[in-house]
């Protein structure tokens, strides 16, 4: 996307000085500056810490239970002890981590750089969503330290509201609260993408990222307020004795399940939606060439949105829900893959006489296309009545969420964190370490989650702290591959610290990708553009001349 | 594990062989279409790597065909699979007319099972070789779900209702029993197995057993200690006072309610009857009725509805489960949560259920 001046640049921007130049970074100095700033690039950085410490304490999680699960006995924690490991590493991890991580990360560092906008439309909101989320992480971590909480991230009803005796109230809220966070960012998107586009930015010109993002808003802001309600709900039963879901007081443990995946089978495609915008970008980006069928591309996240909302049944096939229901539910959860394969099919066509670099980001989104497809299609077979009711609660539920949620989003997470670092630090990061951990990921990725398939196939249901001997094979190959992908996790964590101080300058470009955000500096000014930019064409459009010149000019990572 | 197929579980029962077979055919094609992407990708990558700095890729390119394409292959694909999913399900859940009604009753963390001839078990379940079992289930406190992995079936044990689901062993064996929705502090340990016999070893062990009265039994004489019989019975010439209706023919029919409309009584009507008598009374009848929530166990209750139920079925029902007594003849399938083909009462509309 080219800029035309409409006045003289304030300071000529150039590769040799361009960390001296002001940026967001060097605007103001001291905590103050951050905790009060209403830069939305900033907002994103806070964000960054946030959701890390909490990836942090679910990854400890998830390692004690693959260090349990090495034997068939229960022997390393007490049955309890492992309850809680499971609840509190799915809800820090969903709750915490991954419904925030691209949006309030990446969308909030890129959606006004890339539509061409100074900020997010409503700066104040967008600093208290972040203050509000550090408010709801504060109510689950006290609940983490003071014993944490044993009800599975489900919260199942009446087991959670007359039967648990662990912190079930505390955790509830921390979610509740949390979950106003979200609702305020995407409220702020949604107002900034209608609102604050740069002139020429029409519809149709703005980068899938954004249309995902968009999609993703919708869904926050109307899915959030029903588990809310849900939540206030669980809380009323278990502090006044509201009968509302406990049968011996009048209610229907059914209803429960009917609420709370009427919004966490959507909070799927608040965390996937994301991740597939990024993977359009960096699929452009390096193969050089617009993305295959971009319409197709922005309206298939447009579909899912609206489906996600009717497939929720497809969690209850064995509650005891009418089989007439389960049928229908049936049905439209499968209508819900044909977007998502539409968007596989075109990336995959993207790379046709494309232009295709082998640089870390790229690594990350091709390793996406693949594990998402088995992701996906894992999901579609268990959309399938008569195979759901075999493997609901085993391991292969358990295999085909961590295909879509870690070899998804995740995997399109890290894939966005490595390719607009330098945008957002200026610094390159080392190249042949960001390779290898990309492929410890997309390793250690498949070594633990494929043998689950598996082993939910032979029967092994979830939450098990102790499981028959003859599952122990596939379940040390399982602990194998997570030690590989914790290692492939922690790289990043260094080299990314270790190049702020001594990583290269990245100059502006240095993928050589056209958007509004490349064509501003690396790091960007607290105002995001010395020009604001006029938009004469669509995205991804690598067959220019200008962008021929400036390919030429600059120099591309080795 | 199957030893020949350590990959592959062991298949025990008459609906495990249809799973497995649309299973390996979605896995095929699973399979298929992440290898062709996959390969794709490898292929691309090689084809079209960057060979110079500053290479860009081809110009924009659209086509329509392949957008449609690649679209409806995938929606025919799925709906194919979704009808061949959906006749499975259906298998899997309703009981054929022969199906002998056993009960399980899960509690943290335990399942308590009962044979109609009221023989009970804690965890372990025996049952014959080659004959359709109807189990009823509910729960005592949270949600459970009764898997066995062998037979390919689950259902959900849920408190304050009645679900259903039924299988046929298809050959002897030890087979395990899991608990599979969460269910608290020793959730991995509800665990136990079912046990398939032949048919002759099944009787020896049942004769063996100390059996007990059946459920049918057991459920007549509650239904005296608690007084149900006062009411619940046929107008005579002795005077008293008629208060409830009676119960003979009652099972699976339709009732008229006094609040309009009309109600199935199967085996979640009658629950709701006896511990909630209010929430639907019978046109023609007062609500004087007592609640018994809190006076009866859920495995008396089962064994009061099995009473009820062995009073006749509703009119027009073919003869069904005659007068009491253990029974091998057919049962009438009517009623559990699940849906069932109930003949004369073949509307949709079970209000209580979900």
């Amino acid at each position: 996307m080219n800029t035309h001046a409409a006045a003289e640049p304030l300071v000529t921007p150039g590769p040799e000085t361009a960390f001296e130049r002001p940026n967001y970074l060097n605007a103001a100095y001291g905590l103050r500056s951050w905790l009060l700033t209403r830069d939305h690039k900033r907002i994103g950085i806070l964000y960054l810490i946030s959701i890390s410490v909490f990836f942090a304490i679910g990854s400890l999680f998830a390692f004690l239970m693959r260090l349990e699960l090495l034997t068939p006995e229960g022997d390393l924690v007490q049955p309890d002890t492992y309850n809680r490991l499971f609840t509190m590493h799915g809800v820090t991890m969903v709750f915490f981590f991954l419904i925030p991580s691209i949006p309030a990360v990446l969308g909030n560092f890129l959606v006004p750089l890339m539509i061409g906008a100074r900020d997010l439309a409503f700066p104040k909101l967008n600093l208290a969503s972040w203050y509000v989320y550090n408010l709801g992480a504060i109510f689950t971590l006290w609940a983490i330290v003071n014993g944490g909480v044993d009800t599975g991230w489900t919260f199942y009803t009446p087991f959670s509201t007359s039967f648990s005796n662990t912190h079930v109230v505390s955790t509830a809220l921390g979610v509740f609260i949390t979950g106003f966070s979200s609702i305020f960012t995407g409220l702020n998107f949604i107002v900034t993408i209608h609102r604050m586009r740069a002139p020429g930015m029409t519809w149709f010109r703005l980068p899938l990222f954004i249309w995902s993002h968009y999609a993703t808003s919708v869904i926050i802001v109307l899915g959030t307020p029903v588990i809310a309600i849900t939540i206030l709900m669980v809380a009323a039963e278990r502090l006044l004795h509201l009968g509302i879901f406990d049968p011996k007081l009048g209610g229907d443990p059914i209803l429960f399940q009917h609420l709370f995946w009427f919004y966490s089978h959507p909070a799927v495609y608040i965390m996937i939606l994301p991740a597939m915008g990024v993977i359009s970008e960096l699929v452009a980006a390096f193969a050089r060439k617009p993305i295959f069928g971009y319409k197709f591309v922005a309206f298939a996240s447009m579909a899912i949105a609206v489906l996600g909302f009717l497939v929720w049944g497809h969690h209850m096939f064995v509650s005891g829900q009418s089989i007439y229901a389960g049928t229908v539910f049936s049905i439209l959860s499968m209508l819900v893959a044909i977007p998502s394969a539409v968007k596989v099919f075109n990336w995959t066509a993207t790379l046709y006489e494309g232009s295709i670099s082998y640089q870390t980001p790229m690594l990350y989104a091709l390793g996406f296309i693949g594990l998402f497809t088995l992701g996906g299609l894992t999901g579609v077979m268990l959309a399938t009545l008569g195979i759901d009711v075999h493997v609901h609660d085993t391991y292969f539920i358990v295999a085909h969420f961590h295909y879509i949620m870690v070899g998804g989003a995740i995997m399109a997470y890290l894939g966005g964190m490595h390719y607009w670092w330098p945008k957002i630090s200026g610094r390159l990061y080392p190249g042949f370490l960001s390779k290898l951990s990309a492929l410890l990921v997309f390793v250690g990725f498949n070594l633990t989650f494929f043998p689950q398939f598996i082993l939910g196939y032979l029967g092994m249901p979830r939450r098990y702290w102790a499981y028959p001997p003859e599952f122990q094979v596939l379940n040390v190959l399982s602990t194998a591959g997570a030690s590989i992908l914790g290692v492939g996790f922690a790289l990043p964590l260094f080299y990314f610290i270790w190049s702020m101080r001594y990583g290269k300058r990245s100059g502006d470009n240095p993928w050589g990708a056209v958007g509004l955000e490349w064509d501003t500096t690396s790091p960007p000014p607290t105002e995001n553009f010395y020009t604001m930019p006029v938009v004469t064409h669509g995205p991804y459009e690598y067959n220019r001349e200008e962008v021929h010149n400036r390919m030429t000019e600059e120099k591309t990572l080795g | 594990m199957n030893p020949e197929l350590p990959f592959f579980p062991e298949a025990a029962s008459t609906v495990a062989g249809d799973v497995d077979v649309l299973f390996i055919t979605w896995s095929v094609i699973s399979a298929f279409f992440t290898l062709l992407i996959a390969g794709l990708i490898v292929y691309f990558m090689a084809r079209y790597r960057r060979r110079h700095p500053e290479e860009v890729g081809a110009r924009e390119r659209t086509a329509l065909w392949l957008e449609v394409a690649w679209s409806v292959i995938p929606l025919l694909i799925t709906l194919v699979m979704f009808v061949w999913g959906t006749r499975v399900y259906f298998k899997i859940y309703r009981p054929p007319a022969d199906a002998i009604e056993y009960t399980a009753v899960g509690k943290q963390w335990m399942w308590k099972l009962q044979h109609p001839e009221g023989q009970r078990e804690i965890n372990t379940l025996h049952i014959p070789v080659g004959q359709p079992i109807k189990l009823k289930l509910t729960s005592e406190d949270v949600i459970h779900s009764f898997f066995v992995p062998a037979f390919r079936v689950k259902q959900d044990a849920v408190p304050g209702r009645y679900t259903s689901v039924w299988f046929e062993a298809t050959k002897p064996g030890v087979y395990h029993l899991f608990c599979a929705e969460y269910c608290g502090g020793e959730h991995s340990r509800m665990v136990g197995s079912v046990i398939a016999m032949e048919p002759q070893r099944y009787e020896e062990w049942l004769a063996g057993g100390a059996g007990g009265k059946s459920m049918v039994a057991s459920g007549a004489e509650l239904f005296q200690q608690l007084a149900c019989d006062t009411c619940h019975r046929a107008a005579d010439n002795t005077g008293r006072l008629v208060r409830g209706p009676a119960l003979d023919g009652v099972y699976g029919s339709e009732v008229q309610l006094a609040s309009g409309g009309t109600a199935v009584a199967d085996d979640n009507y009658l629950r709701e009857s006896i511990l909630n008598p209010n929430a639907k009374i019978v046109a023609g009848w007062q609500p004087v009725m007592p609640t018994f929530q809190g006076q009866v166990s859920e495995e008396q209750l089962t064994q009061l509805i099995a009473y009820v139920r062995s009073l006749g079925a509703g009119e027009g029902t073919a003869a069904a489960g005659g007068t009491g007594g253990p029974s091998h003849g057919p049962l009438d399938s009517a009623g559990g949560q699940i849906d069932s083909p109930a003949p004369q009462t073949a509307g949709p509309a079970k209000p209580e259920q979900q």
